[in-house]
């Protein structure tokens, strides 16, 4: 899955959590919960889309991996790719 | 058409999801009401069978008035003469004990029910999915027996239209016009004491994140289920807490239906009901909270959930600030606020240290209890929090 589709994704479970909000007109640099004004259920609900929808595992330390939109992408995409190696430790 | 608060007069009955000749039971839900807080789906707490539906979709009327007549196990068909006279709904089996608020007009035409033909499909979800040109085909029944309802349709619409994902009835200017005339209420009758607790919440957060490692995220959990259940353990514990004032005098709650605050986006508020919220297990309270929420922000809440809280819990999340100071919401006489979780120096075996604090906060009705009382209601809420896996 190339970087532009896991953006569509991520930007799509924003907008199911913030319907009103422009997703691809945010800073992708900023502090989702500050922009989009999402709560920890929010985060949660939003964790968990991107958990079924792409089959990866997020463990709960990892969310402030995920705070951003542009290191949300990059964290996944590095998930995505280690995927078929499942036991190899994620490359920094 | 029950009374969902003290300053509700009225209530726009939107939708009837059953018709006469089903059979119903206690908790079933049967109409959808529209009032200022949105959509309430309305449950009957009489088995039997509907007899007669007495107020058409889109009228608003009185609290106090009779929607349908229901026909309990034991009762017998009345003799001709005496069988349900429209126009005297008195008498014969129980009214459906639920009720509304004041509404705004609502935009769909009040066609005249059209005729189901054999499908069971409501007529104003029909109506909703010819307006906007949706094949019923597609739509997955929820009602009773699989009937297809409004919100059925409205789910449909919404994944065909995520732009319009906020229910159409989710009127945040009539949701203010409520919570303005409850506060101003409660401001105006309640003579409020305000007690404040900070807590070391250090046990909460390692027993949740050791939990939360072996979970996939549907499951996690947050620290404002543990919240939750906290204060309704102690409410229980402290009944001076739990229940209602009403004519002038307080009716202590035998359950703890702990109503959880919601914020809605755009600057709404909410705070229905999660039943039993002391009887719960941390799981099941979280799950509960996380259908509550979602419902709530579509504009999905039950008549039961929006009547019967007990006590009102209010936590502000991982954002925001330190305390919150609620305003007790009539007739309940508490509620328990929870800021956001800070890392303070905090003395712990005669050491400084940084610890995860929150601080948590009472507000009572002194018409009821004192400070006293809320202190030690307060105080054990802390303790409870100290022991996460007996929650």
């Amino acid at each position: 899955m190339s970087t532009i589709d896991i953006r569509k994704v991520l930007q799509e479970e924003l907008n199911n959590i913030a319907p009103e909000v422009d997703i691809a007109g945010i800073d992708p640099t900023a502090d989702l919960r500050e922009v989009i004004d999402i709560d920890s259920m929010d985060f949660l609900n939003f964790i968990s889309a991107v958990h079924d929808r792409l089959h990866i595992d997020i463990p709960e330390v990892d969310y402030p991996k995920l705070v951003t939109l542009d290191r949300a992408i990059a964290y996944i995409g590095a998930k995505l790719a280690s995927s078929k190696m499942p036991n190899v430790a994620k490359a920094t | 058409m029950p009374s969902l608060g003290s300053d509700m007069e009225a209530g726009t009955l939107v939708e009837w999801l059953v018709k006469p000749g089903d059979r119903v039971k206690r908790g079933d839900v049967v109409a959808v009401i529209e009032t200022q807080k949105g959509a309430i789906e309305i449950e009957t707490f009489q088995s039997g069978e509907i007899e007669q539906i007495l107020v058409k979709p889109h009228s608003k009327v009185p609290v106090g008035t009779t929607l349908a007549l229901i026909r309990t196990d034991g009762e017998a068909k009345p003799a001709a003469a005496v069988a349900a006279p429209p126009s005297v709904p008195v008498g014969p089996p129980a009214a459906l004990p639920a009720a509304v608020a004041v509404a705004p007009p609502r935009r769909a035409p009040p066609a005249a029910p059209s005729v189901a033909p054999g499908a069971r499909i409501s007529p104003a979800a029909r109506r909703l999915a010819e307006e906007h040109g949706i094949d019923l085909a597609i739509v997955t029944g929820s009602g009773p027996a699989g009937a297809i309802t409004y919100a059925d349709v409205e789910r449909v619409l919404a994944v065909a239209a995520p732009e319009k994902k906020r229910a159409a009835w989710l009127d945040l200017e009539a949701m203010r016009t409520a919570i303005a005339a409850a506060m101003a209420r409660s401001k105006r009758e309640v003579p409020h004491y305000y007690l404040e607790h900070q807590v070391d919440v250090t046990a909460c957060e390692q027993w949740l994140a050791q939990k939360n490692a072996t979970l996939p995220p549907a499951n996690r959990l947050l620290i404002g289920a543990l919240a939750v259940k906290a204060a309704a353990l102690a409410a229980r514990r402290f009944p001076a807490f739990n229940g209602f004032y009403r004519d002038n005098k307080f009716e202590p709650a035998a359950a703890v239906h702990a109503g959880v605050a919601i914020a809605i986006r755009g600057g709404g508020l909410a705070a229905p009901a999660i039943h039993d919220a002391d009887r719960l297990s941390v799981d099941e309270l979280m799950s509960s909270m996380r259908d509550l929420v979602q419902r709530t922000r579509a504009g999905r809440i039950r008549s039961s959930e929006i009547s019967d809280p007990t006590i009102t819990v209010s936590s502000l999340g991982e954002r925001g600030v330190e305390a919150l100071y609620g305003i007790i919401y009539p007739p309940q006489v508490a509620i328990v606020g929870f800021g956001k979780v800070v890392v303070r120096p905090w003395v712990v075996d005669n050491a400084i240290g940084p610890r995860p604090v929150v601080t948590i906060t009472l507000s009572g009705d002194h018409r009821v209890s004192d400070g006293h009382a809320g202190a030690l209601f307060l105080a054990e809420i802390g303790k409870l929090l100290q022991k996460p896996d007996k929650l």
